[in-house]
Order: structure tokens, then sequence, then C-alpha cells
């Protein structure tokens, strides 16, 4: 397609489709274009510099900033997985301080819901759950996510946090970190280091170009892991055991532990390898380390990992831009491992903030940040979503181990400790099983069995024509316009364009139903926009 | 135009575009191209193998193979309680179970494997065993047998079917996440509601209260109303979103439903299943075999009776006997039986003897040394038995048969490649059939069941 066609072709959609919610203004036609997008783009702060410098050189223009509309859905699901309440948009859109944006990110930061939401992607990480493959227990796996859960809302810095979770010692019910050595199928020093390698330095230790010597050296650290039960029903100690078993070589000589860039170190007997292996990990110096952890902040944030996939690290997988990598670096280990700071720095960044909308030249872009990357929303969010606008709860159970467990119904699926504790919906959109640590099991690709439910199961008209606080609303408002305004504000967190206003209007006054009907009707359709469904 | 640095590693690179171009019904599904294209990894074995689908009858909580395929009146109370007078067969030589004389006259349509076995007495890790002929250990869990025969046998051109390829009656399996590390687009979909209800309400398929006016009613509203997907479509994921939702509507409105729609079959038909959910939910598995669906489950529990074992069974096993010979009976007579593996059983047998002590009072206990399988059809042949336990059936002394070596036969009738591998998201190469990978120690297998393969 010519740079003419594609111009004209755009404006005439723009024109058509836009509504003022992801507005993005006409593209101007050719070169001049191109370069008023770059001249356009905002630079918050540095990241945005470093990101800008980049999409130059790549002859990528960014797309424009977000709507207040856009930002404010995008900032509430990303960072608390949960839906902004109608009043709460209400008061965002219409405050005019222009420091609105970095206000909000503070407020959202400093929400229990964060603790609560990245306890849940940490739950995944480290495989929290009761009862197979791996075998951690109902109380240990509540505990377990208590402890991290806590972590998150103390804002732990993040090293101090490893470092916890590396070093633990103790019972498995009582000193919760110890857990992290339980979560496993096969409890063998190779399989703790490639876990370990992968969590924390981003490097899936096979598929890293590493030698079999550099990976049983790094084994090796894991070798002095003991496990002993209690009296205690399912009671676990986990302990520095100095007698365990030494790695042999091939030539069956002992392996010393050996970091990966670094001489075999020898370790007293009575000094755990657990603690020397961990001062080398957190360690500022450690090229792997913060680098790994920013990383994964990206990518939760932004949907694709500056070096992608965020546990495939290895060499040759080369970074999107490395300077913006090693800036980020610097700032979490220059800022005490404050991993929240890495969130605010991102969050308040022009880059994350650009529309989802692609312009005319970056439609094609990837693997960069050019424009926000649309996903689905995360199993739990979505039902999380569905639930706080109907005002009605949803069941959660585990039937392994047994007895069964049962939640109560005002649970939240974002705040479920233990990943054996589930629901059909919940499987269904793609919560990961937590058998393993890759990011990628969590898939959130939409499936026609999921979009037929949200259209046509039982279990969604029942909220909407029993919920609670949707149907309070509908019987309330004899005003019908306000009554639109708040259903919009409640499910798509802003107001209607007068065009969907109109249509709204001829649907919620047809005579051919009941009022109630039909304005349950529009609650469902806006439930099954792809407004809805997507972060955008 | 923009120009793009292209990362090296990203040489096998799957755009994103491409990634989520084709949105296919699937347990459910957008189908990847690429890396994970099915039919990187769908080779079969012949052009036109035995068997077209399979019914699983999961018996979950463990069925007692006393009481049912491996009767030992000679045992004694101990360990046949009331249940000491087994019955003959249509096939001289094959006594049954009792309360199974429906099933007694079709023995001729069946194999008993009597020696099942895998040692394992725990829900969760026997489970596992049967459901994906694997032990569990090392890094992998593997998929169960229904999310790899949809990924060999319910993708198109195997598969061209508005149908989910692996439907779950009326809930999932349960225990272990079905798909394993292969994407969750292999789950299977779950019917959800109850097939002897009327209507029976199929989970975002067939609605109880929402009428086909109002459905499109609603649905041209929707396209009216959903400004953000006309004005988002060039980028992928709406289009899937748009996509998925065609063919949402194009199920939910057209003709594939129809194959949930009990009320077509005639009263007699319906009686001669029995009117209760098991009996239905069969009903329903032929329905779905009519048409095509490789792999249905029928998730059928309350098999778990360490109390009380004998008054469920005197309930339990009159309806399962009913059923299953109907499911037997009617898939013959439509010639369908010759192409359609039957499975039935659980994830372990029940103790042979009987705990009397309290707090049981007469309970079987989970046993997982010894147990039982009816298989039939899709070239399995009837009127045998496979295997033998000892004189009270607490060990198998002839022919063991492991989850393993039933689950490989299956695939072979199938006709799924022993080399064909599956798509691992990291990669790996991972092998459908547990032999192939040579994990499979020589002292627990009994082989291939080609002594009953047709």
């Amino acid at each position: 397609m010519s740079l003419k066609t594609c111009c004209i072709k755009v404006i005439i959609t723009s024109a058509l489709f836009y509504g003022p919610a992801f507005l993005i203004g006409a593209d101007m036609p050719g070169q001049a274009g191109a370069q008023k997008s770059f001249d356009s783009f905002k630079k918050n702060n540095k990241i945005d510099e470093l990101v800008l410098r980049e999409l130059k050189s790549r002859d990528t223009p960014p797309s424009e900033t977000c709507s207040d509309e856009v930002f404010l859905r995008r900032a509430y699901i990303d960072v608390i997985g949960t839906l902004p309440l109608a009043q709460e948009a209400k008061t965002f859109l219409g405050d005019k301080d222009p420091k609105k944006r970095a206000k909000l990110i503070d407020r959202l930061l400093a929400r229990s819901e964060f603790a609560v939401y990245w306890s849940m992607k940490w739950g995944d990480l480290l495989r929290i759950k009761a009862e197979f493959p791996s075998n951690l227990w109902p109380n240990a796996a509540q505990a377990y996510s208590r402890m991290v859960k806590d972590r998150l809302q103390n804002n732990t810095p993040y090293d101090k946090f490893v470092r916890e979770l590396l070093t633990a010692s103790g019972s498995n019910f009582r000193d919760p970190a110890v857990n992290f050595y339980r979560a496993f199928q096969e409890r063998t020093p190779r399989l703790l280091a490639e876990n370990v390698a992968q969590l924390f330095m981003g490097l899936r230790l096979n598929e890293s170009g590493l030698s079999e010597s550099e990976i049983l050296g790094l084994c090796a650290f894991f070798t002095k892991v003991g496990y002993k039960p209690t009296e205690e029903w399912k009671e676990e100690i986990i302990y520095f055991n100095p007698d365990g078993k030494p790695l042999l070589d091939k030539d069956g000589k002992p392996v010393l532990p050996a970091p990966l860039n670094g001489k075999p170190v020898e370790i007293s007997p009575v000094t755990d390898p657990r603690v020397v292996f961990a001062d080398w990990l957190t360690s500022p110096k450690n090229p792997w380390f913060a680098k790994s952890a920013v990383n994964r902040v990206w990518y939760w944030l932004l949907g694709r990992g500056i070096v992608h996939e965020p546990d495939d690290m290895k060499p040759g997988n080369a970074p999107w831009s490395g300077e913006l990598l090693a800036y980020l670096e610097k700032e979490l280990v220059t800022q005490n491992f404050d991993l929240k700071h890495i969130y605010r720095l991102i969050l308040n960044s022009n880059t994350y903030q650009l529309s989802a909308k692609s312009n005319d030249w970056n439609a094609e872009d990837e693997d960069g940040f050019s424009h926000y990357r649309i996903r689905r929303l995360d199993a739990e969010v979505i039902i999380d979503a569905i639930c706080q606008i109907t005002g009605t709860g949803e069941s959660y159970q585990s039937a392994i181990p047994e007895p069964f467990t049962f939640l109560p119904n005002n649970q939240r699926a974002i705040d479920i400790a233990d990943g054996s504790i589930t629901s059909p919906i919940l499987e269904m959109f793609g919560k990961p099983p937590r058998n393993t640590s890759f990011e990628s099991e969590r898939n959130s690709i939409p499936s026609v069995t999921q979009v037929q439910h949200l259209l046509n199961s039982s279990s969604i008209e029942r909220k909407i024509v029993y919920g609670r606080l949707l149907q309070q609303l509908i019987n309330q408002r004899k005003d019908t316009t306000s009554l639109l305004d708040e259903l919009y504000l409640k499910i798509l967190s802003r107001f209607p364009t007068q065009e969907e206003q109109k249509l709204a209007l001829e649907y919620l006054t047809d005579t051919k139903r009941r009022t109630n009907e039909s304005a349950s009707d529009i609650a469902w359709a806006l439930i099954n926009t792809g407004e809805f469904i997507l972060k955008h | 135009m923009a120009k793009k640095k292209k990362n090296s590693y990203l040489k096998k690179k799957i755009t994103r575009k491409s990634f989520l171009k084709a949105a296919l019904y699937g347990a459910g599904g957008v189908i990847f191209t690429g890396l994970f294209d099915s039919k990187a990894f769908g080779q079969l074995l012949e052009s036109k193998p035995r068997a077209r689908s399979v019914i699983q009858i999961w018996m979950w909580g463990g069925p007692p193979h006393l009481d049912t395929f491996d009767p030992k009146p000679d045992a004694g109370k101990d360990y046949c309680g009331p249940l000491n007078r087994p019955i003959d067969t249509n096939v001289p030589g094959i006594k049954i179970g009792q309360l199974l004389p429906l099933l007694a006259k079709q023995a001729d349509k069946y194999a008993l494997l009597r020696g099942m076995t895998h040692g394992n007495s725990g829900h969760e890790t026997a489970a596992y065993m049967v459901q994906t002929g694997r032990k569990p250990g090392g890094e992998l869990v593997y998929p169960g047998m229904g999310a790899i025969v949809s990924l060999f046998k319910g993708q198109p051109p195997v598969y061209k079917n508005d149908l989910p390829p692996y439907i779950t009656v009326t809930t999932p399996q349960g225990r272990f996440s079905e798909c394993g590390f292969m994407a969750s687009k292999y789950k299977p979909f779950s019917t959800g509601g109850d097939p002897n209800r009327e209507p029976f309400a199929v989970e975002g398929i067939v609605s109880e209260t929402v009428s086909e006016d109002r459905q499109k009613t609603r649905k041209e509203f929707l396209k009216g109303i959903d400004s953000f997907t006309r004005g988002m479509m060039e980028d992928p994921l709406v289009k899937v979103i748009e996509s998925c939702q065609e063919q949402a509507y194009s199920m939910i409105l057209g003709e594939a439903r129809r194959g949930f729609l009990l009320n077509e079959e005639t009263k007699e038909t319906r009686d001669l299943y029995g009117r209760n959910k098991f009996g239905q939910s069969c009903l329903l598995a032929k329905r779905l075999v009519e048409r095509g669906v490789p792999y249905i489950t029928i998730n059928y529990g309350g098999w778990d009776t360490h109390k009380r074992h004998f008054e469920t069974m005197n309930q339990k096993l009159p309806e399962f006997d009913k059923a299953l010979a109907a499911l037997l009976q009617e898939l013959a007579d439509k010639k369908l039986l010759d192409s359609t593996i039957i499975l039935c059983g659980g994830e372990f047998g029940r103790t042979p003897r009987i705990l009397w002590e309290d707090p049981w009072y007469g309970g079987r206990s989970h046993f997982g040394k010894a147990f039982s399988y009816l298989v039939a059809g899709g070239g399995f042949k009837g009127g045998q038995v496979v295997g033998k336990t000892d004189s009270t059936g607490e060990n198998v002394i002839e022919r063991p048969i492991y989850p393993w070596d039933l689950m490989a036969s299956v695939f072979e009738l199938l006709g799924i490649d022993k080399n064909a591998k599956l798509p691992h998201p990291q990669g790996l190469t991972v092998y459908a059939s547990p032999f192939t990978e040579g994990v499979v120690s020589p002292k627990e297998t009994g082989g291939l069941l080609k002594e009953i393969m047709l």
C-alpha cells in the first residue's frame, strides 16, 4: 500500500469510528507526519529519552499519548488488577490537575491490592499450590503466599526478599520462606539451581549456552539442602545439612560450588553454601540479578520484555535497547533494590502511556514499544471485574488434598493464595496451573470457549440479571442518560460518546422489551466489547 | 516505511500477527501457527486409522473391581460381602458382577482388562498416571490423553467441525491440569449443566433463559455499540476476539449446537439410557460421536466409597449398567462402535478385602496394585479377558497392564504415530507415546494390548 492511500484510509477510518476515548488525532501524511510523531513524543523521564532514541534508530514513529480514560483503566488493571469504581473514574476524569496521572500512580502503588495482585504473580512464579505435582500442603501454601504478600506490602527490598527465600531454614508452616525449596516435583540440586537461575537471573540453564561444568558448579551450591519430617502431620523442616552428598563430575570427583562468572569457591564445612550463593547473587555487581528483575517488571507492565522472553536472557537474545535495560538496572541498584521505584518510573513514562492505536508507520512494530501492547485481561482480573460490576461472588474450591477446600463467596480471585484452589472459569481463562516458573505458563490468548462463556453462559447471565449492584443501579435510575453514564463508568470506566448514547437510548426505550431487560442487555453488551476484555 | 532491526534469536520468529492470526474452535481456542502448529507435530500413522473417537467414562474415586469386572465369589464374605453371585455373560466363561445384568448380555462387544496395575493408591498420583500414561517426577507435567488426542485428531484438516474436539461431560476431570505443559487451548470444553434436565443448559452454547430471537437482537446491538473493536481492527488480538465472537455465534445460533439437544431423541431412546445424569451423559456422548467429536470424557464421580460401599453399589451399578449397555448397543447398531473406543474405569480399584471395622463398617479403600478396565470398540476385540488377578483380586498374576500400555494401545488404534511429538512451549522434544522416550522400565510394562487389537 502506498503511503498516500494508507493515510487516506487512516483518516477515513478515524472519522468514521473513533470515539473520543481512543481519539488519536489525524495523522499527517508522509515523512512530515512521521517526524511529527517523533517531535510530539513527550519525554516524561529518562526512559522516554532512551526509548525515543531507539525508536528513531529503528525509524518507527511512536503513537500518541493515550487519553485520560484509557490511562485510568490501564493503570488500575496493570498496577492493582482491579477495575476503577464508577466514582473513582468520574473523579479522575473530572480532575483538572496536570499532575493527576502521576498522583494516581502513587495512590495505586500504595493500595493494598498492589500487594495482593503482585503476590498472585509471584505465586505463579514460585508455584505456590497445595498439591501436585509439587506438594506444599494447604497451610504451607497459605503461609508462603502470606509471606510474599507481606513483603510486597512492606516493599521489602528485592535483594532482601530473594535472600530470604534462598537462605531460609525451618518449618514449612512457621518459616514460610522455606517453601521455596519444597515447590518441586523432585528435589535435586540440578532442579533447584535451574529454578533459581530462571527466576532470579532470567537464565534457562540448559539453553543458555553454558558448559556442563559451569552448570554443575552452580548446582553444587544446592547440595546441602536438607529435608526432614516432624511429628506434626505434613510438617517439614528445611535445614542446612553439612552431610549433603556432593555432586560428582564425569571423572567422579566432587564438584566445588562456582558462581557463573567466577572461580570455584572453597566453602567451610560449617557454612551453608546457600548463603555464599545468595551473597553472590544479590550483590549489586551481579550482572544478571538486577537486570532480570527490571526486565520482568517491564514485561509485566508492557507485555513484552526488553529482553524477551523475560526468563530467557541468554547471550544472543539481544535486548530491544541495551541502554534502556542498563539504565533501569542501575536505578534498581542505586535505589537499594526498591522494585516499586522501577514500577513508578515505568508507569510515569510516556512510553507506558502511549496509545494502543498504531499509527501509519508502527503497526508492524511487534518487538518494540512504539505503542501500547494490547493483551487480554488476566483470568482472575476478568472474573473479579465482573463480580465487582454486578455485585456478585464466585465460588472457588480445591479438591486436593481431601478434605476439599471451599472459599467464601466474596473471595477475590486475585487474592487466592493457593494455586490448587480454582474454578472452571479461571481454568477456562488460562489461570496458570503453577506447574513451572515460566512466565509463558499464563495463557491469556482469547479463545472461542471464553468468548462464548461471556456471551452466553448461565453463570454470567445470572450475574447480570440477579447481580445486586447492577440491578440496584438499573432500578434506581429514572433518568436514562445518567443510567447510561453510570453503566459506562462502571463497566468501561468512561462516559459514553454521543453516538453510543444514541444507540443505547434507542435500545433502552424500545418498547418491545421491558426497560430492565434492555438495561441488562446493555450491561451485557458492554461486558462483551473488546474494550472490556482487553487491556488497551 | 519503517525498517526494523531483527533480533538474531528471532530467526524462527513467529510474528505476533501470524501467531494470533488463525482463530479456531478448540478446547479452545486459537491455533498458533509456526512454533505451535499442530501440523508440525500431528503425524498420523495411517491414512485410515481404525478409531476416530474415544469415549472415556472416568469413574473417579476408583470403582471396585471385585464388584464389577473381576468378581471373586470363592474368596468369601470378607471379599465379596453381599455381592457374591456373579452372573454369566453372553460369552461363555466370562462372568461379571451380579448388578450388571444388561452388560452381561453384551460381553461380546467389550474386553475386560483384569490385569490393570500401577501400584499407587493416592488419588492425585494415580489419576495423573492413568490420565497421562506417565509417572510423576522430573520437570515436566504431561498432558492427559484427551488433550493429546485433540491435538492429533481435533484440528484441521483431520477435524473440520464447529464442535470442540475435546468435551467433558459435565465438569472437567480436575485434580490436575488436563493440558499439562501444552497450551491451555488443549483443555477440554466442559458442558456444565445437567443433561437430565430440560432444557440442558450448555455453558456458552445453549442458554436456559435467552431465546433465539433475543440472542439475535443482542448480537446486533453488541455489533453496533462495540466501537472499540471496529476502531482497532488492525490489532491482531482485537481481530482474534472478533473472529472468536463470530465463531461463537455460529455455534450459539447454528447447526452444531444440535449435538447437545437431547430432546431431539425419542422418549424411548432417552429411557433406554436411564433418566438420570449419567444415563443422559452417555446419550450425549453418542450424539457427539455421531458428529465426529474425537474425545469425550464423562466425568462420573462418586466411586470413592470408603463408607456405605454396598449401599452405593446397589444404587450406582444399575444406573451404570443400563447406560453403558445402551451406549454399546446403540453404537453397535449404528455401526459406530467399530470406530469408537470406549474406555471405562477409574484411577485405581478398591481394596478387595472389605473394611468391616470402625469407622468404615463395610467400606473399600483405594487400591492401585490391581484393578480392572472395560474397553470396547475402535479396534479392540470384544468377548475377551486380558490379565488375571489371584484368588482374592489383590495381585496381578498374569499379563499386567500398566496405564502406559493402555494409552499407547489407544494411540495406535487412533493412528497416532509412536514417533509423533508434542508441542512443548520451550521447544523440548517430547513424544506422545511414553515408550518412545524410553522412560518405561521393562519391569513395568506388559506391552501393547496386541492380543485384543484388530
